[in-house]
């Protein structure tokens, strides 16, 4: 019988500092058996349990694209015990990987439609992972606009930045990258929060769908511009986020309602959300 | 095949039979109350209980379990790489399980064995056990099973069913599994009709004197945020002390934490019993905690038993009416009562 709690062992390959408060790191994993990635097939918006043999497991979103091979990779923000010591290991140490977990956005139904990408803050990774794949050369036909804002408090906090830069430049995107303020004189982009910016940018519901991940307080003021916009509910698309330990739907911590997020989610639309209890 | 019967002289020899081929659990009495424990002489086992004060849950699902181990040794080509802790999964026999608690681990079974995920080891312990139950012929006064939809000598769960007729046992077979334990026992002898009367009286008398105490039929029909957002739920969670003592005792409780540990250059994995009564249960790392207060986490615990879980499952409540949280709740919280009204209908004058 397969043991769904039994990590992969994998290698750290790089480790990379995404942001100027060094708070968040990009580590670069790479599995020991190459039998292990093939079982480890996963579509943009899942997530996997980064585990650490002595300290334990960390539920954390998928930042790689399936398009991209020979590796997969997570940004973590240092916060407790494991993502502590996560932040201090280095290249050529070993540790686990359990997954691919949960659902992830809905693909088929995206297909064919122009999609809104809005994120803030670190909760960029599985956003990442969606412009990435959705960008492949093989993907890019199979979607119309794809329209991306994205912000974060200063320039230094966003992630990815060489990344953010070459979607500037390209055609099939309209990036609309954002800080809350800066006093960075040759700051080319937008400033402005969120929801603000998504407003005078005033992307088009019309065969849309919109995906959004970011802080509550972003999220909450964001909702209604999508709305006013004419974006549906059950076109409104988000990731929660919440304590987990199993990852598959067995512990019993992550509920809301009769749903678990690790297993039922952790994608929703705002329609199934409107349906289940505000406790999250 | 037909009932058989075995005076009680002669059934621990039965015992005895089953120890021989197989690792037999059953109520021992330890201190003030009984609990599930594997005997080791056949006059360990007491059938002569109520029922245990814990769950027989831990049979499945160990209180604390090692789920890995692994090596800590700098240089070890292996540290850091966990592997499957060692386990025996050898046959094994539970005798003198109540109904209820059977019936619970049907309910628990939805939980570790899904189409996606099977538990690994709650689904080897439960094809390796035979479940030997026990019907009740005085129930408790927390008792309400028959309410939901199980009773006295429900069979659902088992593979046998013995019923204590005063001067022996009558044994139900219910399953192959049920049919190869009794397979290897001998000294049976066919049920006389005196007993088969005596039976079911003892039945009748048992089912009666609990009668159906709520109907729990119409929480099916009610929206879920409706009930989420009731008023009683203030009543309800009023003297509630988050001891968490109802989640350790029921049978249908089944959460779980999981740990590391090491010790020196070696660790473990392991998993144990947690609590929705714990605010830690949900903490995040960022500190926000989706059931800070504590009538949140009261509300979860009732309504994942009489409502996300039935909403989910279709498998009814996730309570099997043992009672256990009714009699041991330090402040007297009565989930029949919370079921009381969670299903009333009010009638608002127009």
């Amino acid at each position: 019988m397969n043991n769904p709690y039994l990590p992969y062992p994998v290698r750290i390959d790089s480790v990379v500092t995404e942001t100027e408060d060094r708070n968040l790191k990009t580590f670069k994993l790479v599995f020991l058996n190459p039998e292990d990635e093939q079982k480890f097939k996963y579509n943009p918006g899942q997530f996997a349990e980064l585990s650490i043999a002595g300290l334990g497991e960390i539920p954390i979103g998928i930042a790689t694209s399936p398009t991209e091979k020979g590796f997969i990779k997570f940004t973590v923000n240092k916060v407790g015990k494991v993502t502590n010591h996560l932040h201090n290991m280095k290249e050529g140490d070993i540790m686990g990987v359990r997954g691919p977990l949960g659902n992830w956005y809905p693909w088929d139904a995206l297909e064919g439609k122009n999609v809104v990408i809005i994120g803030g803050g670190f909760a960029f990774t599985t956003l990442r992972s969606s412009i990435v794949y959705m960008l492949d050369p093989a993907n890019r036909s199979r979607f119309g606009d794809i329209t991306v804002v994205y912000g974060a408090r200063s320039p230094g906090l966003l992630l990815y930045k060489d990344e953010l830069a070459a979607w500037e430049q390209r055609k099939d995107i309209n990036m609309h990258i954002t800080v809350d303020g800066t006093d960075d004189p040759n700051w080319k982009y937008n400033v402005g929060f969120v929801p603000a910016v998504t407003k005078q940018k005033a992307p088009s519901a019309e065969n849309s769908y919109a995906i959004i991940c970011g802080p509550p307080i972003m999220i909450k003021f964001t909702l209604p511009v999508l709305t006013e916009l004419g974006f549906p509910p059950e076109r409104i698309i988000s990731s929660l986020e919440m304590r987990m330990k199993c990852g598959i739907g067995i512990c019993g911590r992550c509920n809301i309602g009769s749903e678990y997020v690790c297993k039922d989610g952790p994608v929703f639309t705002l329609e199934q959300l409107s349906k289940l209890p505000n406790e999250y | 095949m037909s009932d058989i019967y075995i005076s009680r002289g002669k059934f621990p020899e039965i015992i005895g039979q089953l120890m021989a081929r197989y690792r037999v659990y059953a109520p021992v009495l330890k201190g003030e109350y009984h609990e599930f424990a594997k005997i080791e002489k056949t006059e360990e086992a007491d059938l002569g209980y109520q029922n245990t004060r814990l769950s027989p849950k831990g049979l499945f699902h160990p209180h604390a379990e090692r789920m890995f181990e692994y090596s800590l040794v700098k240089d070890d080509p292996q540290a850091g790489i966990l592997k499957e802790a060692p386990k025996d999964f050898s046959p094994r026999v539970v005798l003198g399980i109540r109904p209820c608690d059977a019936k619970a681990f049907q309910l628990d079974d939805v939980n570790f064995d899904t189409t996606a995920y099977q538990d690994p080891w709650w689904v080897r312990r439960r094809q390796t056990t035979t479940l030997i139950g026990l019907a009740c012929n005085e129930p408790c006064g927390t008792c309400f099973c028959t309410s939901l939809g199980t009773g006295p000598f429900d069979t659902a769960g088992l593979d046998v069913l013995l019923v204590d007729t005063g001067e022996g046992y009558t044994a139900q077979v219910l399953t192959q599994k049920g049919k190869d334990v009794v397979g290897i026992t001998s000294g049976w002898e066919s049920v006389s009709r005196t007993v088969s009367e005596k039976m079911e009286g003892l039945r009748k008398s048992a089912e009666d004197s609990l009668g159906r105490q709520f109907d729990f039929d119409p929480i099916k029909q009610k929206d879920m945020l409706e009930l989420f957002n009731a008023s009683f739920w203030d009543e309800v969670q009023f003297a509630c002390i988050n001891c968490g003592t109802c989640t350790f005792l029921c049978p249908t409780c089944w959460c779980f934490d999981i740990q590391d540990e090491v010790w020196g250059d070696k660790g473990d994995r392991i998993r144990l019993w947690d609590s929705c009564m714990f605010p830690l249960f949900t903490f995040h790392g960022s500190g926000h905690n989706p059931r800070s207060q504590k009538l949140q986490r009261v509300r979860q615990r009732f309504m994942h038993k009489l409502k996300y879980y039935p909403d989910k499952y279709h498998n009814g409540a996730a309570c099997v009416g043992c009672g256990r949280c009714v009699k041991f709740c330090p402040v007297n919280i009565d989930i029949r009562e919370v079921v009381r009204r969670m299903s009333a209908t009010c009638v608002c004058p127009a």
